[in-house]
């Protein structure tokens, strides 16, 4: 049942939706009603335009549209399982609580589904060197990971903060052939990591493809992003079918940037009785100001490349942010996660670390599941959602990453020394 | 009403000269000192200042303006601040355009309507906004241009000549050409290389064309004056000020560095 083409995929997932639409595609430009577009510098915009081009012309190509799921398949592992969790279904005392295993992927994240992609649009438009930014190193991994398969040279920006407290990380690029350049601006964190990779682009556009992590960016990367991992929630659509007879009630997924939940959701938009819940770091809480929740406490502006929710003072400044979880530590978020909470179509809420990491061990010893503390902070509402909903309703939880990358930080953060 | 920036370069090609744009961080190294600098580089020879606001996330900026940006915003500067040091720099300077650069956030939170009403009363006379092409300019171009605030445009090696005409409709006062395909500081300036492109740009385009990024000295300033209507130097300058210790140290740095590129630039004409 699957379409050698992309966007007839989407099509797909669409009448199979007895719905209205709502219009979630972007304009020509890129913008998801006010959010969205395209914020570059001059340089950029004619590489934006390639992109653009070639994302349109390859992905209705069948030879590129088979490669890409070969590799999903027989490199990445897909299909993910979802998975009935037993246990913690029974903890949390209501609905049926469903994960979707994008921590089973080769590498150990959704970001996978994405690097495959952009990397496999990299190699066909014949560029030589690919750069990524990276947070808790998934992105960063999965992106060394392509392109040491696709013998390309790899330079990934991660910032000295994040360094820090993703060590493992760090030495599984280096060992992928990647060089990863610390950044030392800023909050030293992904953000940063950010704007120094599209210095780096800007400089070296002719033999360059910048893999974005997120659907953030100038468009059309919010796009592909999602496109790319959309294979989550197409997947998870006809699995929770088959196996429960019927869509889920709720989906629940964490969102720094919001790749993984919009991967999700996506082909899910039209199911208008199928919550779509995305779960924000509350950090230390929002009132310390001290948390990473752009949707729930930001506003919007304009950042790395588009309008969107994100997180400044009143002078426009971005501000530093804060989450046990690397990987969400991001003060903006991609635009059509702005657009869905804009229109009501998805909910936004947002959990603290205290919150995410008592989740992360109530997996843990309820299933024998150690989720990256990304993923955890996902759990930890779904836990709340399952426990207010009746037994015959199902949540389904996208268990985003694996956790073994956060053991030294748990460590760490209960002072035991490995 | 005519803009400062017309009235400048009117003037300078009646004497077959360049415009000097000098670059600054307001804020950067005392927020109390750029005005004083600003009188001190037109003094050396600038004709046009631009000021740079400074921004948490430059993206288009190398470390040298990034890390005067982090000091600036860490001594207070903000977009309120910019406009402050415009109004005190006009008491005294009714003449020289005064041009901001910067990035779209810090405009987004002071509001576009409210932003050129507040610039246009301080005096300033164009606005460059580095992460917003044309396109992106729908709704801010209006209310710049109701307030006579010209609209700087950048334009770059990968621009095409389609493009050239889109941006060409949407700038006034002067086009900002990057001299190469990276940020600001970096040191790749092949001052023969702009020759080609600044010939199709005057294609598209009658306005003056300015050409920076990557200008250290007097000697490449003179060069790119041969080609250019105006040479924007910005690091180096940056740079050169860092370390001042107090506002007539910084003055007489401003000076130091600007004298001679002026020179030279006039030396350089034929």
């Amino acid at each position: 049942m699957q379409s050698g083409d992309l966007l007839k995929r989407r099509e797909v997932d669409r009448e199979a939706s007895p719905t209205t639409p709502m219009g979630s595609e972007p304009d020509e430009r890129g913008h998801f009603g006010p959010y969205g577009g395209s914020f570059v510098p001059e340089t950029l915009v004619h590489a934006l335009e390639e992109l653009k081009t070639a994302y349109l012309r390859w992905r209705t190509d069948e030879e590129f549209v088979a490669r890409m799921d070969d590799d999903l398949a027989r490199f990445v592992g897909r299909p993910s399982p979802v998975y009935f969790a037993r246990r913690l279904t029974e903890a949390a005392g209501g609905a049926k609580i469903l994960l979707k295993r994008e921590d089973l992927n080769h590498t150990g994240a959704h970001k996978i589904n994405n690097t495959v992609g952009q990397g496999l649009l990299a190699h066909y438009m014949g560029k030589t060197r690919v750069i990524a930014e990276t947070g808790a190193g998934q992105h960063g991994v999965a992106t060394a990971t392509v392109a040491a398969r696709l013998n390309k040279k790899c330079v990934v920006y991660m910032g000295e903060v994040d360094i820090a407290r993703q060590s493992i990380n760090v030495f599984r690029m280096k060992l992928l052939g990647a060089e990863v350049r610390a950044v030392s601006s800023g909050s030293r964190t992904l953000k940063d990591a950010l704007n120094e990779a599209m210095r780096d682009w800007v400089s070296n556009i002719d033999d360059t493809f910048y893999i974005i992590g997120t659907v953030a960016g100038p468009h059309p990367y919010p796009t592909m992003v999602r496109d790319f991992n959309a294979i989550v929630g197409r997947e998870a659509r006809r699995q929770t079918l088959e196996q429960f007879g019927a869509l889920p009630d709720a989906l629940v997924a964490c969102v720094g940037g919001g790749s993984n939940a919009m991967g999700l959701f996506h082909p899910f938009i039209m199911d208008r009785g199928v919550r779509m819940i995305g779960v924000e770091a509350a950090g230390r809480g929002l009132a310390s100001g001290q948390h990473a929740a752009s949707l729930c406490a930001g506003r919007p502006g304009i950042l790395h490349g588009c309008r969107t929710y994100l997180i400044d003072n009143d002078d426009g400044q971005i501000q530093h942010t804060h989450s046990v979880s690397a990987g969400l530590d991001y003060p903006g978020v991609g635009p059509e996660h702005a657009w869905l909470k804009d229109t009501g179509r998805a909910e936004y809420v947002a959990v603290t670390d205290a919150e995410a990491l008592s989740a992360f061990h109530q997996l843990t010893r309820l299933e024998g599941i150690l989720p990256a503390l990304e993923s955890s902070h996902a759990v930890a509402y779904g836990l709340k959602l399952a426990a207010g909903m009746r037994p015959d309703q199902h949540v389904l939880i996208n268990l985003s990453g694996r956790g073994d990358k956060d053991v030294p930080t748990v460590a760490e953060l209960e002072n035991i020394s490995l | 009403m005519s803009n400062r920036i017309d009235r400048c370069f009117r003037a300078l090609k009646e004497q077959s000269r360049q415009a000097l744009i000098p670059f600054i961080t307001v804020g950067d190294p005392h927020p109390d000192w750029t005005a004083g600098i600003m009188h001190e580089l037109v003094s050396a020879g600038a004709n046009i200042v631009e000021l740079g606001v400074p921004f948490s996330d430059p993206m288009a900026d190398g470390p040298v303006i990034q890390e005067a940006s982090e000091r600036a915003i860490a001594r207070g500067a903000s977009l309120h601040r910019v406009l402050d040091t415009v109004r005190e720099f006009r008491q005294r300077d009714a003449d020289t355009p005064v041009v901001l650069m910067g990035y779209m956030n810090p405009l987004e939170r002071y509001g576009h309507a409210a932003f050129a009403r507040d610039a246009a009363e301080a005096g300033v006379d164009g606005v460059l906004l580095v992460d917003c092409p044309p396109e992106e300019m729908l709704e801010l171009s209006p209310e710049l241009q109701g307030k006579g605030i010209y609209p700087i445009c950048l334009l770059a090696p990968t621009t095409t000549p389609q493009r050239m005409d889109i941006i060409a409709r949407n700038a006034q006062g002067y086009l900002y050409y990057v001299s190469f395909k990276g940020i600001t500081g970096a040191s790749r300036l092949d001052q023969a290389g702009i020759a080609a492109p600044l010939e199709e740009i005057r294609k598209h385009s009658a306005l003056p064309v300015a050409v920076g990024f990557g200008i250290k000295d007097a000697e490449a300033a003179a060069a790119v004056a041969k080609f250019a209507d105006a040479v924007v130097i910005g690091s180096a300058l940056v740079q050169a000020l860092a370390a001042s210790t107090s506002s007539t140290d910084a003055e007489q740095r401003a000076r130091v560095f600007l004298a001679p590129v002026r020179k030279a630039m006039d030396n350089g004409r034929v």
